[in-house]
């Protein structure tokens, strides 16, 4: 498949202190694919995701958002640029002093002329897509973690971005709740036709939402591939990492 | 050098944040028009930058009146006639004793809950969200706060002013024996418009001052629940000082025509 890739990583470098998180990513991700990058706890996979989307700025390399290299943009073309994306944070980062319906809704009262009707229909579209309605009036602090997580994903989607990154989407929830997200992420994915990264630590999420998976390990990807790819290799880190060892190649020091 | 040090260090940042502060100030300034157009979010800071701050300012001033009466007083006795008492209060009040003390006690209140306000954005991810869903936070969050500042602190200093000379009046009146005509003569004798207007432009500096520490320090936020506790002592105590730096600097050029002729 020649496609051209949505978002193309080239040798992404970035370092905090002395710490080289990243030492060189490249990774291609296609449209309407989900690729998910997994790595323990603290390798920098989030920092990965925060790179694609500006938060952060590399030491070295490019990122290529539609053939545009993000890196380098100026304040009003990567606040121009962000638009093409949702964001799904791992706290949800809820906005608390603001109900569920303005949370939603936010995006769209600030970048829309919609009228405030026009805007309610939309966000309560996106709620009941993520099988939440009539809590609309809530606070933040009222809903559960697993609440949360959904009103971050329908605030992620309320724009109706073409990709949409996911930083940590099952953490902290009950494998129950964790398999809601896994497959309400799935369902986005089928029906709307969006690209997706997503990061976890989370194999059995990571097999259920990607089509792609890719390992980093020590600041580089060091596998990719499907999850029936990953299940069968004889790799010694990614079988290490698939099957939770303590002892291996991934010293536990690190990260 | 070691001096400096310690005094920057105990406002609450290193003279090289000091410019990281102006730059935040310069962009937050540049995305006032734009804020101004969305009235909602000035609105909400106004009204709890100002209106919220009110039974506060009550309170300190009708104080910081009644104790500029008693001191006055004792400060006079037998030298200089009470029919003067009404013209120190005024001028004490509307220079100095207004602006500073109800930027103090706003610089507390305000300063405080914005830092902790945006340092909790901050440590939750809230800043960034606003970021991924293409919404500038300066624009955002900061330029409202600094419009409110700017045009609250003067609105609550007149209305410090007018309390805080009603508080020294009834001190006059009836603890201190001097009629009502006498201090209202007093008063009036040589309060000048320039003074009202250099106390509200102090006071205009204080808003931008308040404003800013909490937003900056809020902003710089990190590390959890802690790093919310240093965001908002930073942002008191760096607000706090700077007003009276200001205060210094700023009564220097103002009056600075008495002292050359």
């Amino acid at each position: 498949m020649e496609k051209k890739p949505v978002i193309e990583v080239i040798e992404l470098r970035k370092s905090f202190g002395d710490n080289e998180v990243l030492k060189g990513i490249n990774l291609k991700i296609y449209k309407g694919e989900t690729v998910v990058v997994l790595g323990r706890s603290g390798c920098g996979k989030s920092v990965l995701l925060r790179h694609i989307i500006g938060l952060m700025r590399p030491d070295s390399g490019k990122i290529l958002v539609d053939g545009v290299d993000v890196t380098k943009l100026k304040h009003n073309d990567l606040y121009e640029m962000r638009k093409k994306f949702g964001m799904l944070f791992q706290g949800a980062a809820l906005f608390d002093s603001m109900s569920v319906w303005e949370n939603v809704g936010l995006g769209l009262m600030e970048h829309t002329d919609l009228s405030m009707d026009e805007i309610r229909k939309i966000v309560c579209r996106k709620l009941e897509l993520v099988g939440l309605s009539q809590l609309d009036d809530l606070k933040p602090a009222e809903l559960s973690g697993g609440m949360k997580k959904r009103v971050g994903l329908a605030r992620a989607i309320a724009m109706d971005p073409p990709v949409i990154l996911y930083d940590e989407p099952t953490t902290g929830l009950d494998p129950i709740m964790a398999d809601v997200i896994n497959e309400l992420i799935r369902e986005l994915q089928n029906s709307l036709d969006i690209t997706s990264v997503a990061v976890t630590h989370d194999m059995k999420s990571a097999c259920k939402i990607g089509d792609r998976l890719a390992l980093l390990f020590d600041g580089k990807i060091v596998f990719e591939g499907t999850p029936d790819d990953i299940r069968s290799t004889e790799d010694e880190i990614v079988r290490q990492f698939i099957e939770g060892r303590a002892h291996g190649p991934i010293g536990v020091q690190e990260g | 050098m070691a001096v400096t040090e310690y005094i920057t260090k105990s406002i609450g940042f290193s003279i090289s944040e000091i410019g990281a502060v102006f730059i935040l100030l310069v962009a937050a300034a540049k995305r006032i028009p734009q804020a101004a157009r969305q009235k909602h979010l000035a609105l909400e800071q106004m009204q709890k930058i100002g209106i919220g701050s009110l039974p506060l300012v009550l309170v300190t001033s009708v104080f910081t009146g009644g104790v500029a009466a008693v001191q006055a007083a004792y400060q006079f006795q037998n030298y200089v006639p009470m029919r003067y008492l009404g013209t120190v209060i005024g001028k004490s009040v509307v220079i100095e004793l207004g602006p500073v003390l109800t930027a103090l006690v706003v610089g507390g209140r305000v300063g405080a809950s914005i830092a902790a306000e945006l340092g909790t954005m901050k440590v939750t991810e809230q800043i960034d969200a606003l970021e991924t869903l293409a919404i500038d936070p300066i624009r955002y969050l900061v330029s409202p706060r600094l419009l409110a500042g700017i045009i609250m602190l003067p609105v609550i200093t007149i209305f410090a002013d007018f309390i805080a000379i009603i508080g020294g009046y009834v001190v006059a009146v009836i603890g201190l024996d001097v009629s009502s005509h006498v201090y209202w003569t007093g008063f009036k004798l040589f309060l000048h418009v320039s003074d009202v207007t250099s106390g509200l432009i102090k006071a205009l500096f204080f808003g931008v001052i308040i404003a800013m520490m909490g937003c900056y320090h809020g902003l710089r936020t990190r590390g959890g629940a802690e790093g919310v506790g240093i965001a908002t002592t930073k942002a008191v105590v760096s607000s706090c000082l700077l007003i009276l730096i200001t205060d210094y600097i700023l009564a220097s050029l103002l009056f600075s025509g008495v002292f050359s002729g």
